[in-house]
């Protein structure tokens, strides 16, 4: 009974002693895990920095931490990339000229697909109003024959 | 008007074979460098074969010069180095190597096997000019002007076509400017 009980209060002290451990983990460390996501391996592209074992993403994480030890913000560290690679490093790419079509291309596709789908039912609906109403003579006749039997 | 309806569909297809088409013939490996156009980032690395002596952007001003980036590590660069034994022949332009991320004796030992097309090598030991300069793939190769303006960027081996056709025209009109 006295040792499960020790033993019991071993496994808790340890179990705390692990998600102390866990806490204390460097906010720095969270911080690039962050970034590192955000950005492009260019060795390995659809990769991010965080996830490549490329010899240049190795680099590159160490040249952020770098950067970011010496007091640079993300987005000082981000610039820092984007002057060397371009804006491909960047897997969301920011909003400008020449990325227009690249960020309102879907809206516009999705726009033109309503567009067509509204011309479509229209026209449809107005088929369907000039078809109804009386139908003519011959076919009012032609159906009585059916009904009656005598066709 | 009604008639001409079934060109509609026929139209987007034949845009959207366009895009595909083009899309066909770009290389995503090949990622435009921005640093085009703009001053070559400075370094002073220690040279190759005399680790004593530095070669620095500063020394190469007023001339054109070629940035070839290389490593005896590298598979493609041997793609390449009979062109650049050529054109080091041709004498037409200086040929600055940069042996990246390279043990200095393994560099020098390709060298000496291979020939040597360089009218100096120096050592990025650590890939950190590698960095500056936007390389993530070896081979590369900048044409810089006098001005040390960055004006052209080749990504992968140098092939004869690029030399003659974009390359060396280049570094023609730049040397007369």
């Amino acid at each position: 009974m006295r040792a499960s009980c020790r033993a019991i209060a071993a496994a808790a002290l340890l179990a705390a002693a692990l998600h102390a451990g866990a806490a204390a983990q460097d906010p720095l460390d969270d911080r690039l895990k962050r970034l590192e996501t955000e950005l492009r391996c260019l060795v390995c592209q659809n990769q991010t920095l965080a996830d490549s074992d490329a010899p240049l993403a190795v680099d590159l994480r160490r040249e952020i931490r770098a950067l970011a030890t010496a007091g640079r913000s993300d987005d000082e560290i981000r610039k820092f990339l984007v002057d060397r690679y371009s804006d491909f490093v960047l897997y969301s790419p920011p909003f400008k000229p020449v990325t227009i079509l690249l960020w309102l291309g879907p809206f516009a596709l999705l726009g033109a697909g309503a567009l067509t789908w509204w011309v479509v039912l229209r026209a449809r609906r107005r088929d369907d109003a000039s078809t109804a109403g009386e139908p003519s003579a011959a076919a009012t006749a032609r159906a009585r024959a059916l009904l009656d039997g005598t066709e | 008007m009604r008639r001409l309806r079934w060109l509609v569909p026929l139209g987007i297809f034949v845009v959207l074979l366009v895009f595909l088409g083009v899309g066909l013939t770009r290389d995503p490996r090949e990622v435009p460098s921005p640093l085009v156009g703009k001053p070559a980032p400075a370094f002073a690395l220690a040279q190759l074969h005399d680790p004593s002596r530095q070669l620095g952007t500063t020394d190469l001003r007023g001339q054109v010069w070629l940035l070839n980036v290389w490593a005896s590590w590298c598979v493609s660069c041997r793609v390449e180095h009979p062109l650049l034994l050529q054109l080091a022949k041709a004498k037409l332009v200086p040929v600055i190597g940069l042996d990246y991320k390279d043990k200095p004796e393994e560099g020098k030992a390709w060298l000496a096997s291979e020939g040597d097309p360089y009218t100096t090598s120096i050592m990025d030991v650590d890939g950190r000019v590698g960095i500056d300069w936007g390389v993530y793939g070896v081979p590369e190769t900048f044409v810089i002007d006098k001005q040390g303006v960055i004006r052209h960027k080749h990504i992968g081996p140098v092939t004869a076509e690029a030399l003659e056709k974009t390359i060396l025209p280049l570094v023609r009109t730049l040397q007369q400017s």
